[in-house]
Formats: C-alpha cells, sequence, structure tokens
C-alpha cells in the first residue's frame, strides 16, 4: 500500500460571501515532496494554504492530513494536527509581550512538551535561523527576515511532517529570500514535507536549481501545474 | 473540582501568554474587592439578624404577663386569686407582681420621669416564668375569665412574632443580597473575561496556529482571572471585616448592637474570597468557552 499523501485537496472549492475563489481543486502534496505555490495577488494561495492547515474549511470538496479527513474534525483535533504541521506566515504572527524564544518555543509549550530540553536545545535552532543574540528581544524589535526566520524556528520547534510558507520571503531583500530558501531547503532534504506560497518566480527558479521542487499555479478559479515557461 | 485544583497548582506558561495589563485587569480586582466587602457587611447583618430573632424567640418565649384591670376595691383580690391560679397550674415556674417603682420605669419612656403615678390608675401586672413545656393557656385563660374577670393572660405572641419575623426578614432579605452579589460578581467577572478574550484575538490566534487546543486557552485566561478574583476578593473581604469591627456597639441596641461576628461565624467571611475565585473559575471557564466557540 502507498504511503498516504501528507496533505491531500480533493475536489475542494471555497467561495466567500458568493464569489468563487476556486473550485475543483484536487492536488497531493507526498511526504517528503516539495512545492511551490504561486499564481496572482487575489487568486487565493493563502486561502489555500489555510485550507491545508485546517484553519478554514472548504465549501466543496475535502482535505485530509495523512488521510484523516478534516471534514468531520472538531477545533481540539484539528490543534493536535497542527503539531505535525509547521506554518510561517507572511505576517509572521507573534506574542508581542514574549520574548523571540518563548514564541519560539509555544508549540512545546502548549503541546504539554519537554519545555526545558527545548530550551536547552534552543541555541541550536537559534544558531540555525542566525537568531542567537536576539533571543530575549521581543518580536516588535526584529526586523522582517528576522521575523520570518523566527518564524520557521517555531515552525520547525516540534519536528514537524510538514512545513507551510505562505509568502515567507515577501517583506525580505533578496539576501534575505535566500537565506530563508535555504532554510526551506534544508528542511526538505532532512524529509519534511514542503507546500511554499510565493509570487516570487525569481526565488522559484533560484529555487529549481538546487531542489527537485513541483510549481503549482492558481488561475482562473483552479490550480494547475506550471511548467517549462519558469 | 479536579480543574479547579489543577488551576490552583498553576501554569505559568499558560498564563504568561496573556498580556498582564488591560483595563479587564482593573475592572475585575476592583469589583471582586466591592463585592466582596458588601458579601462580608451583608453576612454579617444576616447573621446578626438570625441571631436577634433567635434572642427574641427565646427570650419572649418563655415569659408571659398577666394584666388585671379592675376597679380599685377588687383589683388586690383579683391579682391574690390570680396568684393562686397560677400556682396551681403546671407549666408555670413562677409569677412576680411588678411593684409601683418597676410599672413606672415601663411607662418612663413615654410620659418622662415626673409622671404622678400614684393619681393614676394603672393595671397590676404579674410577670409570669414559664417552664419549657408552658401552661394550657386556653384552658387557663378559661379559668382566670371565670375566677378574675379582669385578669388578661399575655403570651407576648402578639409583640414576638411581628419582632421575630422582622429579623427573619431581614436575614432573608440579606441572604437575597448575597445571592445578587454573587450574580454580579459572576457576571462581571465573565464579562470582563470575554472583553480580554475579544481584545487578544492575537493571541487566541498564535495560539491555535501552534497546535494549542480550547482548554489551554481557556486554562489561560481563567486562571489569570480566578487569580485576580481572588486577590480583590480578599483584600475586599479584609477590608469588609475591619469595617463590621468598627461598628458602634450600642447597650440595648437590638440588632444595631449586634452587627458582627461571634464565635464561629468568623468562618463565614473568611470563605468569601475563595468562594469568589470558584464563582470566577466558572464565569471565565464558560465565557472563555463561548468566546472561543464564537471564534470558530
Amino acid at each position: 500500500m502507498a504511503d498516504p499523501s501528507a496533505i491531500e485537496l480533493t475536489s475542494a472549492a471555497m467561495s466567500y460571501s458568493g464569489r468563487t475563489l476556486f473550485r475543483d481543486v484536487s492536488l497531493q502534496l507526498a511526504p517528503g515532496s516539495f512545492h511551490f505555490l504561486t499564481g496572482p495577488s487575489g487568486a487565493g494561495k493563502t486561502t489555500l494554504i489555510k485550507l491545508c492547515y485546517g484553519e478554514l474549511r472548504p465549501t466543496e470538496g475535502r482535505v485530509t492530513f495523512f488521510d484523516d479527513d478534516t471534514g468531520h474534525m472538531d477545533r481540539d483535533t484539528i490543534a493536535l494536527l497542527r503539531r505535525r504541521i509547521g506554518v510561517v506566515h507572511q505576517d509572521c504572527r507573534f506574542i508581542d509581550h514574549l520574548s523571540v524564544a518563548e514564541n519560539i518555543l509555544l508549540p512545546v509549550t502548549v503541546s504539554g512538551g519537554n519545555v526545558e530540553r527545548a530550551r536547552a536545545d534552543m541555541d541550536d535552532l537559534l544558531g540555525w535561523v542566525g537568531l542567537k543574540a536576539l533571543a530575549d528581544h521581543r518580536p516588535p524589535e526584529l526586523s522582517g527576515g528576522e521575523r520570518q526566520r523566527a518564524a520557521l524556528a517555531r515552525a520547525v520547534i516540534l519536528s514537524p511532517d510538514i512545513i507551510l510558507a505562505d509568502e515567507p520571503t515577501g517583506n525580505v531583500d533578496w539576501e534575505m529570500s535566500l537565506k530563508i530558501l535555504g532554510l526551506l531547503i534544508e528542511l526538505n532534504r532532512l524529509g519534511k514535507t514542503v507546500l511554499c506560497a510565493t509570487h516570487d518566480m525569481s526565488l522559484i527558479r533560484q529555487a529549481k536549481t538546487r531542489v527537485s521542487a513541483r510549481v503549482l499555479r492558481l488561475r482562473d478559479g483552479g490550480v494547475e501545474l506550471a511548467g517549462a515557461e519558469l | 473540582m479536579n480543574a479547579l485544583l489543577t488551576l490552583l497548582q498553576g501554569d505559568k506558561s499558560a498564563e504568561s501568554v496573556v498580556p498582564r495589563t488591560g483595563y479587564t485587569a482593573v475592572l475585575t480586582i476592583a469589583c471582586a474587592a466591592a463585592m466582596a466587602f458588601l458579601a462580608v457587611f451583608v453576612l454579617a447583618l444576616a447573621l446578626s439578624a438570625g441571631r436577634q430573632a433567635a434572642e427574641w424567640e427565646a427570650s419572649l418565649s418563655d415569659s408571659a404577663t398577666v394584666r388585671i384591670s379592675a376597679p380599685a376595691e377588687m383589683a388586690d383580690v383579683q391579682a391574690d386569686t390570680v396568684e393562686t391560679i397560677l400556682a396551681q397550674t403546671p407549666g408555670i415556674g413562677g409569677t412576680r407582681r411588678l411593684s409601683d417603682d418597676e410599672q413606672a420605669l415601663l411607662l418612663q419612656p413615654w410620659f418622662g420621669t415626673d409622671l404622678p403615678l400614684e393619681t393614676l390608675r394603672l393595671p397590676i401586672l404579674i410577670d409570669v416564668t414559664l417552664t419549657e413545656d408552658g401552661p394550657d393557656v386556653i384552658g387557663l385563660r378559661q379559668r382566670l375569665a371565670a375566677e378574675a374577670p379582669g385578669a388578661v393572660y399575655d403570651d407576648h405572641g402578639r409583640w414576638r412574632a411581628p419582632m421575630v419575623d422582622a429579623a427573619q426578614g431581614l436575614r432573608s432579605l440579606s441572604l437575597i443580597a448575597l445571592i445578587l452579589i454573587a450574580g454580579v460578581t459572576g457576571v462581571t467577572v465573565a464579562l470582563a473575561a470575554s472583553a480580554a478574550i475579544s481584545a487578544n484575538g492575537q493571541v487566541i490566534d498564535v495560539l491555535r496556529l501552534v497546535g494549542a487546543e480550547d482548554r489551554y486557552i481557556s486554562r489561560a485566561f481563567t486562571r489569570r482571572f480566578t487569580l485576580r478574583t481572588l486577590g480583590g476578593a480578599a483584600a475586599g473581604a479584609l477590608t469588609g471585616l475591619v469595617a463590621v469591627a468598627l461598628i458602634p456597639t450600642v447597650a440595648g441596641g437590638g440588632l444595631a448592637s449586634a452587627v458582627g461576628f461571634y464565635g464561629l461565624e468568623w468562618i463565614w467571611p473568611l470563605l468569601v474570597p475563595p468562594a469568589a475565585a470558584v464563582l470566577a473559575f466558572v464565569a471565565t471557564r464558560a465565557a472563555a468557552a463561548r468566546r472561543l466557540k464564537e471564534a470558530g
């Protein structure tokens, strides 16, 4: 029997206030795969990412995590599933009165994990994203790139199976974009499934020189596999 | 109860995710303090009213008075007859005829000290002490009517009932006030918690994003509001106890002289802060569950 898809959307549709954002979207993220999700602004990239971690439910169709249908899951079951999914948003979403280190530790804290051990490993994690010196700072004191890297550190602290990144390079310069891309590629090489939404085609082209990535494009309410034009 | 014990043991990590500042903190503490102050005062009133009712009931129920209103030449004869009858009646512990001076003292509040009592024809009053079982009042009244027609047996029921009713009514009102205080405290804390949860939408979004279950988020707010209420209520209760202790004692002032706590009654005001905390725990948990459900 084949390995289940990490995330699978089957004929998923999403409508807001009578406006259909996309319809009949089917995709499978195989374990260990790297996907880019691209498309014009307003095409529904963020919405599709939110479907992928259960923040939204499709108006039609279904979404499964490792073959578990999310349609009948309650909030707490979805919460437990999210511990297997690391999410990086463009706006990062931190708790501003906590330090960077405390924010990164949040997934361990809320899951009742071993906070002391995670704290001991924190140096390595902060070193990996290049934020050792900023551990005690508050998120509002960080630059855009630093915030994105802190969000990435938080996303991976529970060693999730899947990383979902929504425009992780949207607010940073090219050099920082490459750094963040490098971290995502490292995670993929460690066996993580990565889905990265971006409108930056240069970044996708750069990534394809280093990793075997599929590019999905949202267009005209559907999703298609982007081909050679990249 | 387990949830409350877990909460008291604490989960500082959960609590720390909620910002400490905000008007809801002040609102909760101030409301808890004010309500605890009122609760202690009302408790003192309720306990005093209950105590007073019991005292009045006891002091008036073991005594009676026989009043003899008869022409001057017959009064003493009838009084002697009444005393004889009372001495023969089971349930009567003793009798004592009030002297003129004692009667003057009784009338003093109404007529002053210069009243020439000797010019007034006053009834003869006999103070009767009853045993625990008391007499057969109907039979006694019939015998008095037959042998001493000027004598009226008064068991104080006419006075006792309204006084006891008044004291018991005051106690009932105090208990209603306590229930209202508890209700207002619960509603205020729940509203403050709801407002805090609404104001911390971003925190809740982040917690959900990183996999927090509803009970974790709820616990973060519940612990904060429960402890705030406990602190506020403790301060309010302490102030209330001091205020009750400072109420001036009026000698012979009835209820006013008795407001306060005596003996084991001191346990009650000490229970106000933990009771407020339990109330806040329940109210906050319900409010958090409702808000989190609404938030989807």
